[in-house]
């Protein structure tokens, strides 16, 4: 759509790294917004709010770290659940590895700062295509920094006219996003039973009281059984 | 809430979030992964966001509830088709706060 608006914008400068990264912002505004609020409502400062947003620029990770502070869950615990659910990210450095050679170190630290999972999106579908570009790339991880910090200040400065939360539904943003993100990961029968094994033990940890590292646990658990029965797929067809 | 305590959390959660982003990057230009290293970490997201996501769908309380009356497991159907249909994060969550926002002004809960 954005291709048909600027016909030449895919020319890897950072106007084209601006006009990809358009989708990326119209996803993480109202996002970050949500964010803002129920962060506000959980009990953080408008700073924290914005600094967490600013620092750490990873929406799921963060949603659920205010669920964690609402319910007072000790500090190691919800840096190791950051931790795990954003481990993702490693995979996407790794795969954009070979593409950033002979970058200078500063950019990219810079890039991998911005390096969120709309961002990766945009940026596999460049390297399929030829080398990345690094204004291109930088510009595309900056709007997403940017569009996610942008969105958790309104949500900050809406968080204290919006009263009527639950009227909203903005409670519900957080499951709808995870809906998303899961819908978009499911690529394979095998995905899908990972992921239904990690939801039924993670449902069922919790219903065991194991609350606090159900989702840690789940994920290493599912994961390791993925990868296992992979392997047992390829040598029983080999 | 000790809001000296939360910045010093978002710290962790920062250094915790940056460096899985910036090793690889930097270190990898040249090398890759184990195999299957590679295969666990694509497995990773799938499971985690199943993992996250299924106990506020299906938990009220400390139990299962499958009920009509729990409200955020069936808005999952709408909102699943949603993301099934339009592959948007923008699309599917203004569906789904906007199903649930619906049903409780018509049932007035």
């Amino acid at each position: 759509m954005i291709e048909q608006v600027l016909p030449r914008a895919d020319d890897g400068s950072w106007l084209s790294g601006l006009a990809k990264s358009t989708p990326i912002l119209l996803g993480y505004l109202p996002v970050g917004f949500a964010f803002g609020i129920l962060a506000l409502e959980t009990g953080l400062s408008p700073v924290n709010t914005i600094a967490m947003s600013a620092l750490v620029l990873g929406a799921a990770s963060q949603l659920v770290a205010i669920g964690q502070l609402a319910v007072g869950m000790p500090a190691p615990t919800i840096i190791a659940t950051t931790f795990i659910v954003n481990l993702r990210h490693m995979l996407m450095a790794s795969a954009l590895a070979p593409y950033l050679r002979g970058w200078p170190r500063w950019r990219i630290a810079v890039f991998a700062y911005g390096l969120t999972d709309e961002a990766f999106a945009l940026h596999a579908e460049r390297v399929t295509r030829g080398p990345l570009m690094p204004p291109e790339a930088v510009t595309i991880n900056l709007m997403a920094h940017g569009s996610w910090v942008a969105g958790t200040v309104l949500g900050v400065v809406a968080g204290r006219l919006v009263a009527d939360i639950e009227g909203l539904g903005i409670d519900y943003a957080l499951a709808a996003m995870f809906i998303a993100l899961l819908v978009l990961q499911i690529r394979s029968l095998l995905l899908l039973a990972v992921a239904g094994a990690s939801a039924a033990i993670a449902v069922g940890l919790a219903l065991a009281g194991i609350d606090y590292w159900n989702v840690v646990i789940a994920t290493l658990i599912a994961a390791t059984a993925g990868v296992g029965i992979r392997s047992w797929i390829s040598t029983r067809s080999s | 809430m000790d809001q000296h305590a939360v910045f010093l959390i978002i710290l962790g959660m920062t250094a915790v979030t940056y460096l899985p982003r910036l090793l690889p990057a930097l270190l990898l230009s040249s090398r890759r992964l184990p195999r299957p290293v590679e295969i666990w970490l694509g497995y990773v997201p799938a499971a985690v966001l199943a993992a996250m996501l299924a106990p506020t769908l299906v938990l009220r309380d400390g139990a299962i509830a499958l009920g009509f009356d729990n409200l955020f497991l069936w808005a999952a159907v709408p909102t699943t088709l949603v993301a099934i249909a339009t592959r948007s994060l923008f699309a599917t969550v203004l569906a789904g706060m906007a199903v649930v926002a619906a049903t409780r002004w018509f049932t007035g809960a």
